[in-house]
């Protein structure tokens, strides 16, 4: 098994026809991803790469069965997008988004609270790369690749540093079962703690390298749910040891606003939950190998 | 994005907040006439910059008459004014702001922020004004009252009105500060905002409720709807690299060190700086070039890093995925031929096609240090830097 998705797994890709789209969709389609169609408003009933494309998500839901979809729709008009594939139906939308407004994240987020736990849409992102579960499905951008199969968890906010933990698990002939990218943003969809819980109830999965960086609660949070709900071991990065406090860092959500959110606070506080830590961004592969090792002796 | 505090006033005036009178001023003589415009026979002179804790590093200055303002106003203007905020480098006065002074009969604290554990906005009140809100969490917690509100519905009059009791305000004021605490959360949210703090919100002797210092950002990802605000941005507060770099599309943040950084995306320019500092270099910058990291991106990074006079070495890190190394070894070499670089240069190239980027960069005629992992860039540019300075 794999969280998210599996080879079967019916996607369909909003903003489907844009430039950025139909290029992630062709190299999602290469790695194997089930792509049934996309929506883009207003071209509804044309082909584009040989795929139906639908007016309203609702449409496409009901044409082709989707259950996932893939956003690359740009930030004015992302937020809309995401509640619209929240009330088709979809039960994991990515966005891959970078730039839509923290006001417009938490309007999403209250929409989606009219769902019951049973019928709400998972939302991963935005400002992410997605989803990959190596050798069945890729609702993301990376580069499929340098992700083999296996049994490590990986959740990361960025997208190059989930790469280089990929390769450098990849170089220990380490595999992974799903890597999930939760975004830069400061209000993002699911949390390294919701990501967690979905890890500790896959049986493919062994044990869970969490990629986290400076700024807000979620990776303390994700500490303290480890202790408390979880037998599989969580291996941490933490980035931005050097950012200086009250700065962005590239990711809208990577700043040191509060008390707990700088790189040094963090990794005490994952510490005191349990976590084993990667005392650097070079050795999170190694790290994980000798927990894994470690837990077999 | 940041604001200046007139600009803030001005914008919170909009939603009823009261404020002293005032007026903003570019010349001695035009704070003077100022000064007799706005009346009265004491004044408040304010350095405009973006940085609280101006007080502390004598950008305000309180004045008797109006020639005093007028020396004020000479005082300030061009001034370097390096406070607890804007680090050593400090930030030019190019504005005063003239306000009438008033007299203070209580002082309090107003804050508005997105609360990112709730993800709701919390307004953050306390009766300990003046004091910096860290200073107040850290010195008087049980003075600071903390609210919640729920973007969807927005702030009520009976949340707004528990604040005011909490602060312990006279009961005919009540109404007045609800309606000033009401004001700031229509403007946190009418104009995408992520903070709005008033320190202090005074009542003043004559019993009015005024904003008598206040701060606003903005968020980035929602300036595209707010013109009105995209308008204030003062670029000449900003650090001139970083200007130079946001206008490029590039993500950058200047800081203290001297090797300078080119990585592709954010959490991996996190990551190699803080290799550096464990192989004891400190870096120069953060940038991120964007996970393309391409040609055009590439030039734009050389250049904005060359012109940085603190950089002594430059490390490259770059992580190709759906682009490939030899693209970019072959991006890194066309910049070079344009940007001419007089110091070490570290590249390590990772990912898609490493090897066929790093023969090329071999072959080609640029003179570099070859890294293979994060901690190996990162020893290189540190004994790279040593041997610099032996």
């Amino acid at each position: 098994m794999s969280i998210f998705i599996d080879k079967k797994t019916n996607i369909i890709v909003q903003g489907f026809t844009g430039k950025f789209g139909s290029f992630h969709a062709e190299e999602m389609i290469k790695y194997g991803t089930n792509i049934v169609g996309g929506v883009t408003p207003g071209k509804g009933g044309q082909k584009h790469l040989g795929l139906p494309v639908f007016n309203t998500v609702k449409d496409a839901v009901k044409k082709t069965g989707a259950v996932a979809s893939i956003l690359f729709v740009p930030p004015e008009f992302a937020a809309d997008s995401a509640m619209e594939a929240a009330d088709a139906g979809i039960k994991t939308c990515v966005a891959i988004t970078d730039g839509i407004p923290s006001h417009d994240m938490i309007k999403i987020k209250r929409y989606m609270r009219r769902y019951s736990k049973k019928d709400k849409m998972t939302l991963i992102g935005p400002n992410c790369a997605g989803v990959i579960s190596p050798g069945k499905s890729l609702l993301g951008i990376m580069p499929g690749h340098i992700y083999m199969e296996g049994k490590v968890g990986i959740i990361g906010r960025s997208g190059t540093l989930g790469y280089e933990a990929a390769q450098q698990l990849k170089n220990l002939n380490i595999g992974i079962s799903t890597s999930v990218g939760i975004g830069g943003d400061p209000i993002n969809g699911s949390s390294f703690k919701d990501i967690l819980e979905k890890f500790e109830e896959d049986d493919q999965t062994e044990a869970v390298l969490m990629i986290g960086e400076i700024g807000g609660p979620q990776e303390a949070d994700a500490g303290r749910f480890a202790k408390e709900n979880m037998k599989k071991p969580v291996i941490a990065y933490i980035a931005g040891l050097t950012a200086p406090k009250g700065r962005v860092m590239g990711h809208a959500g990577a700043i040191v606003s509060a008390y707990g959110e700088s790189a040094v606070e963090k990794v005490e506080l994952l510490k005191e939950c349990g976590v084993i830590i990667s005392k650097n961004p070079s050795v999170m592969g190694e790290t994980v190998k000798l927990t894994i090792n470690g837990k077999k002796n | 994005m940041d604001i200046h505090e007139y600009q803030a006033k001005k914008i919170l005036a909009g939603f009823g907040i009261g404020i002293p009178r005032g007026g903003i001023a570019y010349s001695p003589e035009n704070a003077e006439y100022k000064a007799r415009e706005i009346g009265g026979s004491k004044w408040v002179v304010k350095a405009q910059v973006h940085s609280g804790a101006r007080g502390k590093a004598g950008g305000i200055i309180i004045c008797n008459s109006a020639l005093e303002v007028a020396q004020a106003t000479d005082k300030l203007l061009g001034k370097k004014l390096v406070t607890k905020q804007t680090g050593p480098q400090g930030k030019i006065v190019h504005r005063v702001y003239i306000e009438e002074a008033t007299d203070i009969k209580k002082e309090l604290y107003l804050g508005l922020v997105f609360d990112r554990s709730s993800e709701c906005i919390m307004v953050v009140a306390s009766t300990e004004g003046g004091m910096s809100v860290e200073e107040i969490s850290k010195e008087k917690p049980e003075s600071i009252i903390r609210s919640k509100i729920e973007a969807a519905v927005g702030i009520q009059k009976f949340q707004a009105r528990e604040i005011a009791f909490g602060l312990g305000i006279d009961s005919k004021l009540i109404s007045r500060t609800a309606e000033v605490i009401v004001g700031c959360y229509r403007a946190f949210s009418e104009l995408d905002a992520t903070m709005v703090e008033i320190n202090p919100l005074v009542i003043s002797k004559d019993e009015h409720i005024l904003a008598l210092d206040c701060k606003m950002s903005f968020d980035n990802n929602a300036l595209f709807r707010r013109n009105q605000v995209s308008e204030l941005r003062d670029k000449a507060q900003e650090n001139p690299n970083e200007v130079y770099a946001s206008d490029r599309g590039l993500n950058y943040v200047s800081l203290e060190g001297n090797i300078g950084n080119i990585i592709n995306g954010a959490g991996l320019a996190m990551a190699s700086m803080d290799m550096i500092k464990l192989a004891g270099g400190e870096p120069a910058n953060f940038l991120d070039v964007g996970g393309g990291a391409t040609p055009e991106k590439m030039v734009k990074a050389f250049k904005l890093i060359s012109q940085d006079e603190k950089v002594k070495v430059i490390l490259v890190n770059i992580f190709a995925g759906i682009n490939r190394c030899d693209w970019v070894a072959e991006g890194i070499i066309q910049a070079l031929q344009k940007i001419k670089i007089d110091m070490p240069l570290v590249i390590r190239l990772a990912g898609t096609n490493v090897e066929k980027g790093n023969k090329i960069l071999k072959e080609s005629k640029i003179k570099y240090i070859e890294a293979s992992t994060l901690e190996d860039a990162a020893n290189k540019a540190v004994a790279a830097l040593k041997k610099l300075k032996n």
